[in-house]
């Protein structure tokens, strides 16, 4: 039974896939509309996230299935102390597919282990986000064209930063990729991703605490949100959540076709001033994922009913 | 310093001087009743120090450990007092209940039976990481 899990349970092959299906979903949406009809998507959220929960949950209903679920862990049987691996056992039995977001990291992974239908990691804790990994990837597909030779700038929260660790995962496989990480020195990248993944493929990258003498070499911006939930310390947290505050006046240097992306939600990184740019990506990122969640419903599904 | 030869069982060698304790507790050698014997800081010329442990018993050993805590080991099997096989152990490519992840975040704290399973993602560094949240193992 085929689940994701990690960004790279999918290969090369299978994103494109993704990507020209999520494609197609937008320019014929009818076409979509009754594809999963009497299929069951259940949205086990054992923590918050209204984004993307409501993204599941629109993309199947657009899709013509049905959907199930809760909204966070007070309201399952995880409150009665029971087990991941039993209730994926159980869903398994009232679903076709499951979208899981979880606090422990790891936790898609035991219920994939166990359950007989296709599970989707919405995201385990600081570890993996793989839909936003898809949904950032066609979002750059649809701005760009494509992947290769393009310099990426990642700024704010390097360290805690899951969807950064994945993206930057995703791009090693294209072509051309240029780095260029803007941190403050707690929030770097951590090392092991700088020698697993951007070092061993050859990837150049630098690393700077200037967002400004970097702006003018970048064809995109992913900007991040210090997260308060990733630090055990509050004080940590107060020091670095205003690092860096992307305003219109800090664009003034940018390419003319700049794509400013965030996997939001945003606190005060990105001013609100600078929705109205036509650089400002993020908002056109949260429809994408919507298609690029239906894509990855479709393919799962297909591949279990086979 | 005398300590008799075995009949039947094995002799773990060429231990970096200082492991031996480790290997005897995570092979789980002190259930065993037979005898056991652990050498420590014995000369040799390859490694200047090095600790030695004989089974006197043909029990089921674990490779994977002993690869995991010093893959430079060597394993002598012996039967009827002779050596009849010299094996040596390399880092396996996981380990299922050695070590515990460490990560407090990780489901392996609070799933119930859940295996604890590493990864060998650098072989030249020896590095696992824990299947579930890819935390490096210390």
């Amino acid at each position: 039974m085929r689940s994701l899990i990690d960004i790279l349970d999918f290969s090369v092959e299978d994103l494109n896939e993704l990507l020209a299906t999520a494609n197609d979903i937008i320019a014929n949406p009818s076409k979509y509309a009754e594809k999963c009809k009497g299929k069951k998507l259940a949205t086990l959220f054992f923590e918050p996230s209204t984004r993307t929960r409501l993204s599941f949950e629109a993309a199947m209903l657009e899709l013509g299935g049905s959907v199930l679920g809760f909204s966070e862990a007070n309201s399952s049987s995880a409150a009665k102390g029971e087990s991941v691996a039993d209730t994926a056992k159980t869903i398994s039995c009232y679903a076709d597919i499951i979208a899981m977001r979880h606090p422990k990291e790891g936790a898609p992974l035991v219920a994939a282990q166990n359950a007989s239908i296709p599970v989707i990691n919405a995201g385990d804790g600081g570890h993996n986000h793989p839909t936003q990994t898809l949904t950032d990837l066609l979002t750059i597909y649809r701005e760009k064209g494509g992947f290769n030779n393009l310099t990426i700038g990642f700024c704010g929260d390097l360290k805690f930063g899951r969807t950064v660790h994945s993206l930057i995962t995703a791009l090693s496989r294209y072509e051309g990729i240029n780095v260029v990480l803007i941190s403050p020195e707690e929030l770097k990248l951590p090392s092991y991703i700088k020698k697993d993944v951007l070092q061993k493929k050859n990837i150049p990258y630098k690393q700077t605490t200037d967002l400004e003498s970097v702006m003018p070499e970048l064809d995109i911006l992913y900007m991040t949100r210090v997260q308060r939930e990733r630090f055990f310390n509050e004080e940590d947290y107060l020091r670095l959540k205003d690092s860096y505050i992307l305003e219109p006046k800090k664009l003034k240097n940018a390419k003319k076709d700049l794509s400013v992306m965030h996997p939001l939600p945003r606190v005060n990184e990105i001013s609100v001033a600078v929705d109205s740019d036509p650089r400002a990506c993020y908002f056109k990122q949260v429809l994408n994922g919507k298609y690029v969640r239906m894509a990855l419903i479709l393919k799962l599904l297909e591949e279990a009913d086979k | 310093m005398n300590i008799d030869s075995i009949t039947n069982g094995f002799v773990i060698d060429h231990i970096t001087a200082g492991r031996s304790m480790r290997i005897y507790d995570l092979l789980g050698l002190d259930n065993l009743d037979c005898s056991v014997a652990i050498i420590k800081n014995v000369s040799s010329k390859k490694l200047g120090k090095k600790d030695i442990i004989k089974i006197d018993a043909d029990i089921d050993l674990d490779f994977d450990v002993i690869g995991y805590v010093d893959p430079g080991i060597t394993i002598n099997v012996i039967r009827n007092c002779e050596r009849v096989q010299k094996l040596s152990v390399e880092l396996p490519e996981k380990l299922v209940n050695v070590i515990k992840c460490k990560n407090p975040r990780c489901i392996t704290t609070t799933e119930q039976e859940i295996n604890h399973i590493f990864k060998l993602t650098d072989r030249e560094n020896g590095v696992y990481r824990c299947l579930y949240c890819e935390t490096k193992a210390n």
